[in-house]
């Protein structure tokens, strides 16, 4: 499954389904029982049926009217006045990722005290985990 | 109206460029992929699942955001209310609502129970995409995840990346 055409293009593997949503939403959407079902249908026929290697199914599926999310992909909000005050706002780092940190990110404290004391069974590292 | 895809590489490639990084080398492989005919049909096969959207279990240590290589298995009968997100490359707000849009265990599972595949297998995979060497993830994280696949006796994968 793909959300990225250009990426799966690049990487090519064997066989994709490409559903056009935003990043974080290859599945499907949020509390949307039916369309993810339908997604992953798709998505296996798609696996079943593909017979030339590198093809990528292209699933009809739209996640609104206009598209208009695609616009603000990798581009965070612009500020639209022409202030100084703004003009300082516009040069904010343009990056909207998170840090990059070797300390594990839990969702809440209360998922961190429970790793803790439970020693992270079906954990696998490759390489030597962050002290 | 429906407008072309987002072009990421593009997107990448001008982001870095306006934060003085040097371009990313995207993963790039030209000759034709390995491509094996499914065995039987999907109705007969085991399903594995493999997904890169950082998600753990409860009990389970969450992901770094350095290049961490670590997976995590999670059994495929855990209840979807123990499933969390970590992840620094996305917005994970949908993903924490509604684990299955990056994670659709459950969904398979329901598959599974109408008959579509025959079942999934009995662990699923899980690890955090934002992996900036692709070397790590060829030498090491790739082969492991297919060792896993050849011990689970899948018939085939389901992959979703974010």
């Amino acid at each position: 499954m793909t959300s990225a055409l250009s990426i799966t293009r690049s990487v090519n593997p064997p066989r994709a389904a490409f559903v056009d949503f935003p990043l974080g939403h290859t599945a499907g959407k949020a509390g949307d029982k039916p369309l993810q079902r339908k997604i992953m249908i798709d998505t296996l026929s798609a696996l079943d049926s593909i017979q030339v290697p590198g093809d990528i199914r292209h699933l009809s599926y739209q996640w609104s009217d206009d598209d208009s999310w695609k616009d603000r992909v990798m581009r965070p909000a612009k500020t639209t006045a022409t202030t100084t005050e703004s003009t300082a706002a516009s040069k904010q780092n343009p990056d909207d990722r998170l840090e990059r940190t070797t300390e594990p990110q839990y969702q809440s404290p209360a998922d961190q005290r429970a790793a803790m004391s439970a020693g992270c069974p079906g954990c696998v590292f490759l390489e030597s985990p962050p002290a | 109206m429906s407008r072309p895809p987002v072009d990421y590489i593009e997107r990448t490639r001008s982001q870095y460029q306006s934060l003085g990084y040097p371009p990313y080398q995207w993963v790039e492989n030209k000759l034709a992929p390995p491509f094996v005919p499914l065995s039987k049909p999907l109705h007969e096969s085991r399903v594995g699942l493999i997904a890169s959207g950082g998600i753990y279990r409860v009990g389970q240590m969450a992901f770094h955001f350095k290049d961490d290589v670590s997976y995590r298995e999670i059994d495929t009968d855990a209840p979807m209310s123990e499933l969390r997100i970590s992840h620094f490359a996305y917005d994970t707000a949908d993903a924490r609502r509604d684990p299955n849009v990056v994670f659709p265990l459950q969904t398979l599972r329901e598959l599974a129970h109408v008959s579509r595949i025959r079942e999934l297998a009995s662990k699923a995979y899980t690890f955090m995409g934002g992996i900036y060497s692709a070397r790590k993830v060829r030498s090491l994280l790739a082969p492991a995840l297919a060792d896993r696949m050849v011990r689970d006796e899948v018939d085939v994968v389901v992959l979703v990346p974010v």
